[in-house]
């Protein structure tokens, strides 16, 4: 996981080195200034000439300058290493999400994805800095004090033999029974930011049934349920401040007792006072190091559960693949089911799909209807192929749709979702995602065509109108009819619309469709939708029921064969719609 | 290592700026939740930060002590001096790991009991916020007082604060030793430490403003991601995979340079104030030396007292060389806490904005009651549930009167407006008898919502009278008022639970059987059963593993459980495919029997049947009768109902 993640430092490989070695100049250094200090000292109580004493201080002087400067240098190169590093992790996930296919989209829900990109990414990007900083420093530190404790101190230092094996289970204890119990809270704390985002969406029903104090009182339990095993945690973790203490006292007063008996026994001959003073000196370096150490692993395995949320979707293997050879031009307009069963995962018991065969010739208008669930869109989406058949295939333009390049093929199969959206920008940016070079006179026409022209006119900027985050700016019918004209602006051999027209008004509902015929008759006209008059004049009607085509013919035949379809006729002719 | 839930998502503010009413307000409420705990955690913070001081005198005596004796070579004798003080120095030890034992374990309890009672409190405060405030805030901002705002409290309180206390009493109190000693050496010191500030200033608020930036960075790295995330399959149908690439590396690049410059500031900081801090160390040195030489008459608080001005001795420079040192490293851990402080007080005044809001109005004192109606006609009142309502109404001059619950609601020329000056509703009247069903049609943004925001005072009129009853509906306690009205959104929303709990969630004390009665009514019971934990079956995120039919068909039921004696259904069956809506439609109109009904709907057959429609135009009603009058006026009504015909 680890490696895999290391794969996205590249270019900032070298800031990281860096650091690391700056970070081992700052250790020797910081290693260096108390021998100069102490020299300062015995200076001073020696009451050396001023020039000598100046000496020594422009010796510290000089080393704090290199330090500040390997410090500085240091900040900057770590920031950039693990900015750097977050940037590219971020932009490799996102890149992969681009090269989803819908099958893998539907694996992972927005929220999830954002979150991934966004706080998991950062803190990623924290735990590197904490790495590259201290990795190297604090074992090195920790060895450094080792050896020199052990030089300076002789027999004193078997005080760490004691003092670190303590330290290091208890931290390690620490750790270890903190750890499970944050991931614990951390869940329960997420499903009750959850439940306060349900609450705010739902105010109106929670006033509407006047359940203020009920949902008070059902929050005030479940906060203070998880504030208990909040503290719970944080008590034992609170624990590691009072263990580091305990050994560092211990330390202190080992060598206090043990170093003046030794010194004074001896009259200094196997230990002297500066011993004394270095072995604390060091005992404090050692200690403090292996907390350094205690909190890298602390961070490390919180932000494990990020990595491995990153993971999932850089080790998500895109399922549709360019064909090795592609055809690059799409004849016409014709499509051709044969035999066709789908599924949307390969494990999943029923099938969205079964035995479809349908032939429909270039150029004609198709309707297709159903209830919830009947596979109306399952139907279509294979078609650009947006998923692939489980069984079957599919032909448009009298080749299998598995042998085009997939760009070729989605641009002349121009596709409106039935869950669509506008992007942030104008009316004509958007416009320019169905064909990038669109002159200003073919967006109109697309538009004129799409009966969206009118409204977009009667904005103050007209085609400059900006389009809020989500399209919150424009109503639900202008919203679908702006992405049919981006649709129609492809010049697509089939246009799909996936209930499309739902909430534009029969009216222009109507107009389109009279537009279509008119003005795009080479094109393959798909239209799924609820009402029935949408589909009335259409040259061939499907009726699906159950993933399964029920009947096919245009609306007399059906009016005739299809029990559904007369009984969906007759309940919505006896009232109109009303909307826009 | 202490540290909370991970921030979702980063805080969005204004600058960076220190705000000490905050800082004062949030120290207040601390006191005021732990007046107990809250002395003695600083008793301890205080306790563990001199007693961390006092063990150096000792050592400093020890190895004196040592000196002393080592020639002696005589331990038996030196153990008497030197181990009295080493068992005083473990008797600090042990005090003071008691007391950082004690105030660390108090500090968990009152960061988590104070942040829970942060929550608590917004959360309060929330649920009695007019409908207003949920309307025109953005439900994520809202959220991320929850989350991140009071999250960035935490660290406030478990470290900054503590840290910043010890640091003030240790620099307080070494400073002071200092000028026992020698106010020329401190001014030595204060010199350094004037500099360290100055720069710590300067860095530390070139690095707040560069954290700031990063988290405005962030929201939009988050904006431009939540996009592109929800509209991944139009990117794919449209092969924009490329362009979108490189928009986002924009965005991407942004965010790094200024999370890049934030952390490098930060970085800076501790090498910068530990390298001033030698520099320093020479700097004490050298004028220690040279006042050494000149022997310049050191001017002390402990001369001044003692009265004999001597020239400075060895034994007062070392010492201030360590002091110095502490000095040093006091500034240093202060300044780690600049960023942490600056975002909690932002985050801080957030959540306080929050609960300073003004709750919703509720000036009414007519209540709803359960009461019997005796063979006279006469109403009692009764604890029990029996079916009929009443409302009980106090007088001026201390009566009571009953008014029985009918369902009899009447709007006089109301006038109505979200924003001032922007009507939305001009003159409407409408009249529904007890048992009436009446219907609104009109174009979005016509007012059909907004007339029924007003009959359950989600919102309060500017001009006109509501009725119910015959009580002016702002006399009525709104909680009261609102359980009369059985309400059902367009837009459904569901709670974590199972389906019962959901279900009952419209009457709290309904038993299975009455909410299993209410869902076969509404027609969601045929549905509920084919799932499968039947009942049980759990839903989570809004009901997403539902179709929207589905939920709708819950929200009914969750409705028809509460038995209201008038309803609102707001679009209640838009999603419901026309085939499933043949099914429901029965069931609705069993439920609407006997009820003073709201119906707001688009397509026309749900409506047909009303005794009262009413057609609104930009906030007018224009057309009003029932169906059969409607077709006879030939307006717009009839327009639409035979729209779908005339156009093929």
């Amino acid at each position: 996981m680890i490696k895999k993640l290391a794969k996205s430092i590249r270019e900032y490989k070298t800031p990281s080195i860096i650091t690391m070695l700056l970070m081992v100049a700052e250790v020797v250094i910081e290693c260096l200034i108390p021998f100069i200090t102490a020299r300062l000292v015995n200076d001073i109580k020696a009451g050396v000439e001023l020039s000598v004493l100046i000496k020594t201080g422009i010796i510290l002087v000089f080393f704090a300058a290199i330090s500040l400067c390997c410090g500085g240098v240091a900040a900057f190169t770590c920031s950039k290493a693990s900015a750097g590093f977050a940037k590219n992790l971020r932009h490799d996930v996102f890149t992969r999400i681009q090269n989803f296919s819908f099958h893998n989209i539907d694996k992972f829900s927005t929220s999830s994805l954002v979150t991934r990109l966004t706080t998991d990414i950062t803190h990623v990007q924290m735990s590197y800095m904490m790495i590259i900083r201290t990795a190297i420093r604090s074992p090195l530190m920790f060895a450094f004090a080792i050896v020199m404790a052990y030089k300076m101190g002789g027999s004193l230092a078997t005080t760490f033999v004691v003092v670190v094996p303590v330290l290091i289970v208890g931290l390690l204890l620490v750790a270890r029974f903190a750890m499970p119990a944050f991931r614990r809270v951390f869940k329960k704390y997420d499903r009750l930011n959850e439940s306060i985002e349900e609450n705010v969406r739902a105010m109106r029903v929670v006033k509407g049934f006047s359940r203020e104090k009920y949902e008070t009182q059902k929050f005030t339990n479940a906060a203070t349920d998880i504030c208990k095993d909040f503290t719970k945690a944080e008590r034992i973790v609170a624990l590691n401040g009072p263990i580091m203490q305990i050994c560092m006292y211990f330390n202190m007063v080992f060598v206090l007792i043990v170093g003046s008996k030794l010194t004074i026994s001896s009259q200094g001959a196997l230990l002297d006072i500066g011993q004394i003073s270095a072995m604390l000196t060091y005992g404090m370096q050692i200690l403090m190091s292996l907390m350094m150490l205690s909190m890298i692993y602390v961070m490390l395995t919180m932000s494990m559960e990020s990595m491995k949320r990153i993971c999932e979707v850089l080790d998500e293997e895109p399922t549709l693949h360019n064909p090795k050879n592609p055809v690059y031009e799409v004849k016409d307009g014709s499509i051709e089911f044969n035999n066709v069963s789908f599924k949307y995962f390969k494990d999943a018991k029923k099938s969205a799909l079964a035995d479809i065969d349908l032939k429909i010739k270039s150029g004609m208008t198709v309707g297709i209807i159903g209830g919830t669930g009947s596979g109306k869109s399952s139907l279509v989406q294979l078609i650009p192929r947006l998923y692939d058949v489980t069984e079957g295939d599919i032909k448009v333009g009298g080749l299998d749709v598995r042998d085009y390049d997939i760009k070729t093929l989605r641009n002349s199969v121009a596709m409106v979702l039935q869950k669509n959206q506008l992007f942030s920008g104008t009316i004509k940016e958007n416009l320019r995602w169905g064909n990038e070079n669109a002159t200003d006179q073919e967006m109109i026409e697309a538009c004129k065509l799409s009966q969206a022209h009118d409204f977009i006119m009667s904005f103050p900027d007209g085609y400059d109108t900006y389009i809020e985050q989500g399209g919150t700016n424009v109503s639900g019918g202008q919203k679908q009819r702006l992405c049919i004209a981006r649709a129609l602006i492809k010049k697509p051999n089939i246009l799909i619309l996936d209930d499309s027209t739902s909430a534009v008004d029969t009216k222009t509902d109507a107009l389109i469709r009279a537009g279509f015929k008119q003005f795009i008759p080479e094109t393959t006209k798909i239209i799924i939708a609820q009402r029935i008059a949408s589909v009335m004049d259409a040259d061939m009607i499907i009726v699906m029921e159950n993933g399964k085509v029920a009947a096919v013919g245009n609306h007399d035949e059906l009016m005739q064969n299809s029990e559904i379809y007369r009984e969906v006729y007759e309940q919505q002719t006896n009232g109109g719609d009303f909307d826009e | 290592m202490s540290r909370g839930p991970m921030p979702r998502n980063m805080p969005r503010g204004p600058k960076p700026k220190f705000n000490p009413t905050t800082l004062k307000r949030i120290i207040k409420m601390l006191f005021k939740f732990y007046p107990v705990m809250m002395p003695l955690t600083i008793a301890c913070i205080l306790f563990s930060a001199v007693t961390a001081a006092m063990p150096a005198v000792f050592q400093q005596q020890v190895i004196k002590d040592i000196e002393t004796f080592i020639n002696t070579g005589d331990w038996e004798r030196a153990k008497q001096v030197i181990l009295p003080k080493i068992f005083i120095l473990i008797g600090l030890y042990t005090v003071s790991i008691i007391a950082i034992t004690l105030y660390n374990q108090l500090m968990v309890f009152i960061t988590q009991g104070f942040l829970n009672k942060m929550r608590i409190h917004m959360f309060e405060t929330m649920q009695n916020l007019p409908v207003k405030y949920f309307d025109q805030n953005k439900h994520g901002d809202i959220m991320s007082h929850y989350t991140n705002d009071v999250d960035t409290m935490r660290e406030l309180i478990s470290r900054s604060l503590p840290s910043l206390l010890q640091a003030t009493v240790v620099v307080t109190s070494v400073l002071s030793i200092m000028l026992y000693y020698s106010v020329w050496m401190t001014l030595v010191v204060l010199l350094g430490v004037v500099t360290m500030a100055f720069v710590s200033k300067k860095v530390g608020g070139g690095s707040a403003k560069y954290f700031m930036r990063q988290q405005k960075a962030i929201g939009k790295t988050e904006g431009f991601v939540q996009e592109m995330m929800s509209g991944q399959k139009v990117i794919k149908v449209f092969c924009h995979e490329k362009e979108c690439n490189e928009d986002f590396d924009k965005v991407n690049e942004e965010l790094f340079n200024d999370s890049f410059r934030a952390h490098a500031f930060a970085n800076c900081l501790g090498p910068i104030i530990g390298n001033l801090g030698n520099i320093l160390y020479v700097l004490v040195a050298t004028v220690g030396g040279v006042l050494l030489l000149t022997k310049v008459p050191n001017i002390s608080i402990g001369a001044l007292v003692s009265g004999s001005i001597t020239a400075l001795t060895i034994d007062l420079v070392v010492p201030f060389l360590n002091m110095s040192r502490q000095f040093t490293g006091n500034i240093n851990q202060v300044t780690q806490q600049i960023n942490t402080v600056v975002m909690a007080l932002a985050g801080a005044e957030r959540v306080f904005n929050l609960i300073d809001q003004k709750p919703e109005e509720d000036k009414g004192y007519v209540t709803l009651v359960n009461c019997e109606v005796d063979a006279d006609g006469n109403i009692h009142e009764t604890d029990k549930r029996t079916g009929h309502w009443a409302w009980k109404h106090p007088h001026g001059d201390g009566t009571l009167t009953y008014t029985l619950l009918q369902g009899d609601v009447t709007m006089t020329e109301v006038d109505f407006g979200y924003e001032e000056d922007k009507l939305v509703l001009h003159d409407v009247s409408v009249y529904a008898r007890p048992g009436q069903k009446v219907a609104f049609v009109g174009a979005t943004g016509a007012g059909k919502t907004t007339i029924t925001n007003l009959i359950n005072r989600f919102y309060d009129i500017e001009d006109g009278k509501i009725r119910y009853d015959g009580i002016n509906i702002n006399k009525i306690k709104k909680s009261d008022l609102r359980r009369s009205l059985g309400i059902v959104l367009q837009e459904t929303n569901l709670f974590s639970g199972t389906v019962m709990e959901n279900i009952r969630y419209g009457r709290l004390d309904a038993t299975d059987e009455e909410c299993i009665e209410a869902a076969r009514l509404s027609g969601a019971d045929d549905f509920i059963t084919r799932l499968p934990q039947g009942y049980n079956t759990l839903l989570s995120n809004n009901g997403s593993n539902l179709s929207q039919g589905q939920r709708q068909l819950i929200a009914i039921a969750r409705a028809a459980v509460a038995d209201p004696p008038v309803m609102i259904l707001d679009e209640a069956t838009s999603s419901i495919d026309t085939r499933t809506e043949l099914i429901v439609q029965r069931g609705m109109d069993k439920l609407m029997e006997g009820r003073t009904v709201f119906v707001i709907a688009h397509r026309l057959s749900t409506i047909m049947n009303s005794d009262v429609i009413m057609v609104l135009d930009k906030g007018r009603i224009i057309e009003r009768g029932s169906h059969n009058d409607l077709l006879e006026q030939k307006g717009t009504y009839y327009q639409l109902y035979t729209g779908s015909f005339e156009l093929d």
